[in-house]
């Protein structure tokens, strides 16, 4: 029970850090992202700041030998870098420009984006559902 | 650089890293949103329900903040339709393809030090520029 309760915990800090952080709001994104406009770096106090806390946080947890509410830690193994990750990367910066949301900031927009966050969600969750079909026929 | 907020930005940020922690400290698992959210529908039974209760957490939050602060959060999306469309399948497709967002690559990758995530990091930020300054010479602004 504790780890239902921890998944929802956790879902709604980090969707209050997208909020108070301002990352919820593609012009805040855009205006991160366009370097030779008007720039606006704040997005990257938002990593800086992500990144000081789970590094030392990952360090202090990983002493532990499994999680407080599962069996074991799940963390990813593979750590070669190849093409699948190159060209995902490129697709999803592309995306990520031409719109401003990333999945984070487009699921917390659920209630509070209109009807333009509903579109990128059905065409966001159509991709993922094209990826799983293409996978599925080892592209 | 008139709208600069770097402390807001830093607290939001070391609450995301927080909700990272919790989640790998009790859960055991990577906060990135695009794998947390897709394995709703594609991930084994029985590894379902805390996805959803993620989330939902996710989602309520901008009506918490809403509703504490008597402010709505600020939400300004200026692309048009076609351009949305484009973005989200590009996104998803995108992210699944590279195994993961801004999230799993972004603050959890690079803070355990991935290659993979460093990689990944520097070539969506770098299309996300890219693609923010060709947009706006094709279509002005």
């Amino acid at each position: 029970m504790i780890r239902y309760f921890t998944a929802l915990l956790a879902g709604l800090i980090f969707g209050l850090g997208l909020v108070i952080s301002q990352m919820i709001n593609p012009e805040k994104v855009i205006s991160f992202l366009d370097i030779f406009g008007n720039w606006d770096p704040s997005l990257a106090f938002v990593m800086g700041g992500g990144l000081i806390v789970t590094a030392i946080g990952y360090r202090l947890v990983w002493r532990k030998t499994k999680p407080y509410a599962a069996d074991q830690f799940q963390v990813p193994t593979n750590r070669a870098v190849d093409k699948k990750l190159a060209v995902g990367a490129v697709l999803f910066g592309m995306g990520w420009g031409l719109v401003g949301l990333c999945p984070g900031p487009a699921i917390a927009g659920l209630l509070v984006g209109g009807v333009p966050i509903l579109i990128f969600l059905g065409a966001m969750i159509t991709g993922m559902i094209l990826f799983e079909g293409l996978n599925r026929l080892k592209f | 650089m008139e709208n600069f907020t770097p402390l807001s930005a830093l607290i939001g940020g070391a609450m995301i890293g927080l909700s990272a922690v919790i989640l790998m400290a009790f859960n055991g698992r990577i906060a990135g949103i695009s794998g947390v959210f897709s394995g709703i529908a594609f991930a084994q039974r029985g590894d379902r329900l805390w996805r959803i209760l993620f989330v939902l957490g996710l989602v309520v939050a901008p009506i918490i903040y809403q509703a504490v602060s008597g402010r709505a959060p600020a939400f300004n999306l200026a692309a048009s339709a076609p351009l949305i469309i484009a973005g989200g399948l590009l996104v998803g497709f995108g992210t699944r393809l590279g195994s993961g967002c801004t999230s799993g690559h972004g603050i959890c990758g690079l803070s355990r030090l991935s290659p993979r995530s460093l990689v990944s990091v520097l070539i969506f930020m770098g299309a996300g520029m890219f693609t923010v300054i060709a947009a706006k010479a094709v279509l002005g602004g």
